[in-house]
């Protein structure tokens, strides 16, 4: 047994006749002497993944260990680091939400606009304008001549522009076939999960002012 | 002198595969939580912002808790 186990030894120093010091071994002089000898804390020994004992293992085992335990340890360990920086991420983004709330209420309410005249838009017709800011494009439709409606023309489920089909009774997304109802705007077909922000109007003569945005989840 | 550690190391690997399911149950968790209020801000909903925000930060804060517990469990005792 100690012949065998001094054995051991003559090999590994045969090997690293050249580049041995008294913490470094192995041809390129980078392997840790102790790679796979016992030391104090017998969890930083190496172990080979067959297990074997080193005078079986191959030169460029021998050269660069790997602590396959070790080494499964530490990546599972670093996944549930990466998931608790994942679970950071989500709760800066719940709070940003409610940070985007505060900035949305000290808005205040939005302004009174003209959008059109009433005597320009025939029974049936359609009319694109902008409320409240210049690149928010909203529909006014004209469903009876009493009867009038406004949209956002923003698709609720990735911003495209609906389409008003008036004789149809519907409003359509092109991009991902999302249908609204023409007479609440609320989501009936495709991947919406929100009905259209309705806009308010308010007639006065022959005038039609939009007054404000109502957003909805049902 | 000799090193010990309150856990072995393959017990400490079972500890981590129990702590790895729960936190990705409250990131799931959160994940809901997020999408949820996104709905709501964008539908113009604003009572449940704030309370979603808290739970996702207490979700957080097990979470953060558990990795402490973690790397306590790694503390090398001489």
């Amino acid at each position: 047994m100690n012949e065998r186990h001094a054995d051991h030894h003559q090999s590994r120093d045969a090997v690293d006749a050249r580049v041995t010091t008294a913490d470094r071994e192995g041809l390129t002089g980078t392997t840790p002497a102790d790679a796979y000898s016992p030391v104090r804390d017998p969890e930083l020994i190496t172990r080979p993944p067959d297990g074997r004992p080193l005078h079986y293992q191959p030169q460029w085992r021998k050269d660069f260990p790997i602590d396959w335990p070790q080494d499964h340890y530490v990546a599972r360990r670093d996944f549930a680091k990466f998931m608790v920086l994942t679970s950071l991420a989500f709760a800066v983004g719940q709070v940003w939400i409610g940070v985007q709330n505060i900035w949305r209420r000290r808005r205040g309410a939005l302004p009174m606009r003209k959008i059109a005249s009433l005597s320009a838009l025939p029974v049936g017709g359609t009319l694109v304008f902008q409320y409240p800011g210049p690149h928010d494009d909203c529909i006014l439709i004209r469903r009876s001549s009493d009867t009038l409606l406004a949209y956002s023309q923003k698709c609720t489920h990735l911003s495209c522009a609906v389409i008003p089909r008036v004789e149809q009774g519907v409003i359509r997304c092109p991009c991902h076939e999302g249908l609204f109802d023409l007479d609440t705007g609320r989501n009936i077909a495709g991947p919406p999960r929100r009905p259209l922000p309705r806009v308010e109007l308010s007639i006065r003569g022959d005038d039609v002012y939009a007054t404000g945005v109502k957003w909805r989840t049902t | 002198m000799s090193i010990r550690r309150p856990f072995t190391r393959e017990q400490r690997m079972t500890v981590v595969y129990g702590m790895i399911a729960f936190i990705l149950i409250l990131v799931i968790l959160q994940l809901w939580l997020l999408i949820a209020t996104m709905n709501a801000y964008l539908g113009g909903d604003q009572a449940v912002i704030w309370p979603a925000a808290a739970a996702s930060i207490f979700c957080l804060l097990l979470n953060a808790g558990l990795l402490r517990y973690l790397y306590y469990m790694e503390r090398v005792r001489e």
